[in-house]
């Protein structure tokens, strides 16, 4: 193999994935307590609910969409079931309803891309804010809402299966789970012909908006998963997370594992790439004390000389670039 | 007789404008200037968010105040965005009719620093509730952060002991905000004159509590032997909370804070969550800020020439020296309001 063909076959999952062993070395020889296996299980926690919701981000984009209502689904959903067992609702009637509304959300964005013909980041975006103004202003009264004392989810938080968090087991399985799904379902290759050229996938009798909306009701409980697990491990949810950067994360998580926005590309194994960068990179940074500021800086830099790496070694052209792309 | 008839009607009537008089030197001249000064004057809060504790408090507090004297009260739900801030800012200021004053919670040092001057320009008051800014309002109200840093830093001492390890962590807020910055400086104050405690690390958790929790975790995986941990806001404490508690930690490292002190800063404290934790005494705070909401309204001060501080008097409470009326509850506050 000539040195030609090994830079050819490096595609940004690859690279991606270089730079994570590289740190991952330079962490291990340089950062004492950063190569045990206590810490290996924190940086795979740490990530695994960023890692869920990219799953679900990643069914979204394959399908050539995106899903930017997902954190506000994640939240708020967990917080108005959290606020309705607070108020006295009755176990059941409170999961219930709310499953009901993740699953409304879901068809209701899936409705909108699929017959109404709205671009999906538009739809999400715009669904995304209604779900946390409405559930802010209307169902909950504070920004937090606690887990009630003994209920599942606070049980849930402090399951361990040979010390390891239920989070992790979660975080692997529905990754399996989605890996299945997309390779050996017959609607999960549909995914890919839908996302990388729709109207052919119409004309091969693929039942295209039908699929659109179920990629959306995924994304949505997919999101209502990742909540009740992080409300599981701080007892509590606090909705000012739908203002923060975790919606990016997920995004950079998809993008930067190699799974392109224009849809068709990319599989589980990019996300758990992707994840792992990040989690390596924040604990390793989270370990040398560098105060948040700099965590960005150096964050972004990373991410963006990967994109670089992989900009020069697979230049766009009109053979590569397809409609559609972002 | 006429004589005595004489004297005793002219007794009736010197007694008669007497007491009249005494009737009109009764006549308290205070209430009357008070209620011309106050009446119908509009005070509009703008706090970082409405949907946290604090916010909600003192909200109850200044509404039950205003109203009482015959003013409008109202707020602004910015919901934690600088933006969104300016801009409830701006519209106050150009609303018809102006509001008298404006009561706000600042995120940072300078950002609203323009538009505090615009509106004392335009003739309101600007009273900063808080977080402290760079800018000369007419009063800031809050806490001394810097004496709350030596409170929390003292209070975590005292809680590792001699014998300890004398290792404390920090879970500071971010780089930018006044309360961060000024509550850190205090802590290290404190540890100055204890050479022998260290600071063994000092990440952000930018207020986040799942942040919070993941450099908690790093944390106590690096310095298993932390005795103390001092978080700077009991809102992502949770977090720091929850990464103790999963490392099997809770009896060997307190875990030292601030926070509004609502009732879940003592159900923490009763509980053993927190060591200790700094409150920020709502009642006392609430009074300050409507005292000073009077004071402005008649003083007769232009915006903008004076300037007054005050600050909330603070103490750490521990489980042992909690009452019943220690804290806050929002809800029963909230009904009272109502």
């Amino acid at each position: 193999m000539t040195i030609r063909s090994v830079f050819s076959r490096l595609d940004q999952e690859r690279i991606v994935l270089a730079i994570a062993v590289l740190v991952f070395i330079i962490a291990s020889v340089t950062l004492n307590g950063f190569l045990t296996a206590a810490n290996l299980v924190n940086i795979v926690r740490s990530v695994s609910v960023l890692g869920i919701l990219a799953v679900g981000m990643a069914i979204v984009i394959i399908g050539r969409g995106i899903d930017l209502s997902a954190v506000a689904i994640m939240a708020m959903s967990v917080a108005w079931y959290l606020q309705m067992l607070g108020d006295g609702t009755s176990q059941a009637m409170a999961l219930v309803i709310t499953l009901a509304a993740v699953l409304a959300i879901g068809l209701a964005n899936g409705f909108l891309v699929a017959y109404a013909d709205v671009p999906p980041i538009f739809v999400t975006l715009a669904s995304g804010a209604f779900v946390f103004g409405f559930v802010r202003s209307q169902l909950i009264t504070q920004d937090a809402v606690p887990v009630p004392p003994q209920h599942w989810i606070e049980l849930l938080g402090k399951t361990r299966w040979l010390g390891i968090p239920i989070e992790v087991f979660l975080f692997t399985a529905i990754v399996f789970v989605a890996f299945l799904f997309l390779r050996f379902t017959k609607w999960g290759r549909y995914v890919y012909y839908a996302g990388d050229n729709p109207m052919a996938a119409r004309n091969l009798g693929i039942p295209v908006r039908p699929m659109l909306l179920l990629r959306y009701v995924i994304s949505a409980f997919i999101a209502f998963t990742a909540g009740i697990l992080t409300a599981s491990s701080l007892l509590s949810i606090n909705t000012r997370v739908v203002n923060s950067t975790l919606l990016y994360d997920i995004v950079l998580v998809a993008v930067i594992g190699g799974i392109g926005l224009s849809g068709g590309k990319g599989g589980m194994r990019n996300v758990i790439v992707g994840a792992l960068l990040i989690g390596i990179m924040l604990n390793a940074m989270t370990i040398l004390d560098i105060p948040n500021l700099y965590q960005n800086l150096i964050k972004s830099t990373i991410l963006l000389v990967a994109i670089i790496i992989d900009g020069v070694l697979n230049p766009r052209d009109e053979q590569t670039a397809q409609q559609g792309d972002i | 007789m006429f004589g005595l008839k004489k004297t005793l009607v002219a007794a009736t009537a010197l007694a008669a404008v007497a007491f009249g008089s005494v009737a009109l030197a009764q006549e308290d001249p205070g209430p009357a200037a008070y209620a011309a000064a106050l009446k119908d004057k509009r005070v509009i809060m703008v706090p970082m968010a409405m949907g946290f504790d604090l916010a909600q408090g003192w909200a109850a507090y200044l509404k039950k105040e205003v109203e009482a004297f015959g003013g409008v009260f109202e707020t602004r739900d910015p919901n934690w965005s600088i933006e969104a801030g300016a801009q409830a800012i701006t519209e106050a200021i150009s609303s018809d009719p102006k509001p008298a004053v404006l009561v706000v919670h600042s995120p940072d040092l300078n950002s609203y620093a323009k538009l505090f001057k615009k509106a004392q320009k335009e003739g309101i008051y600007v009273v900063a509730i808080d977080n402290p800014v760079n800018y000369k309002v007419d009063a800031f109200i809050g806490s001394d952060w810097d004496r709350l840093g030596q409170l929390e830093a003292e209070a975590a001492i005292k809680a590792c002991g001699e014998n300890s390890t004398k290792q404390i962590g920090l879970v500071q807020g971010d780089q930018v905000n006044a309360s961060s910055l000024y509550q850190y400086a205090g802590i290290m104050k404190v540890l100055e004159k204890h050479p022998d405690f260290k600071v063994v690390a000092k990440p952000d958790s930018n207020w986040d509590a799942t942040t919070a929790r993941n450099v908690t975790t790093t944390m106590l995986q690096q310095f298993p032997d932390v005795c103390a941990i001092i978080d700077f806001w009991d809102g992502d404490a949770t977090g720091t909370s929850a990464a103790i508690r999963e490392a099997g930690k809770q009896d060997k490292i307190a875990l030292v804070t601030t926070g509004g002190g609502e009732k879940v800063d003592c159900d923490a404290l009763e509980n053993g969550t927190f060591s200790a934790v700094v409150m920020t005494e709502l009642h006392n705070q609430s009074r300050d800020i409507n005292a000073i909401l009077k004071y402005l309204l008649q003083s007769g001060v232009a915006p903008g020439t004076a300037s007054t501080y005050v600050y909330t008097l603070e103490r750490a409470w521990t489980k042992a020296d909690l009452t019943p009326t220690t804290c806050w509850d929002l809800k029963a506050l909230q009904a009272a309001a109502q």
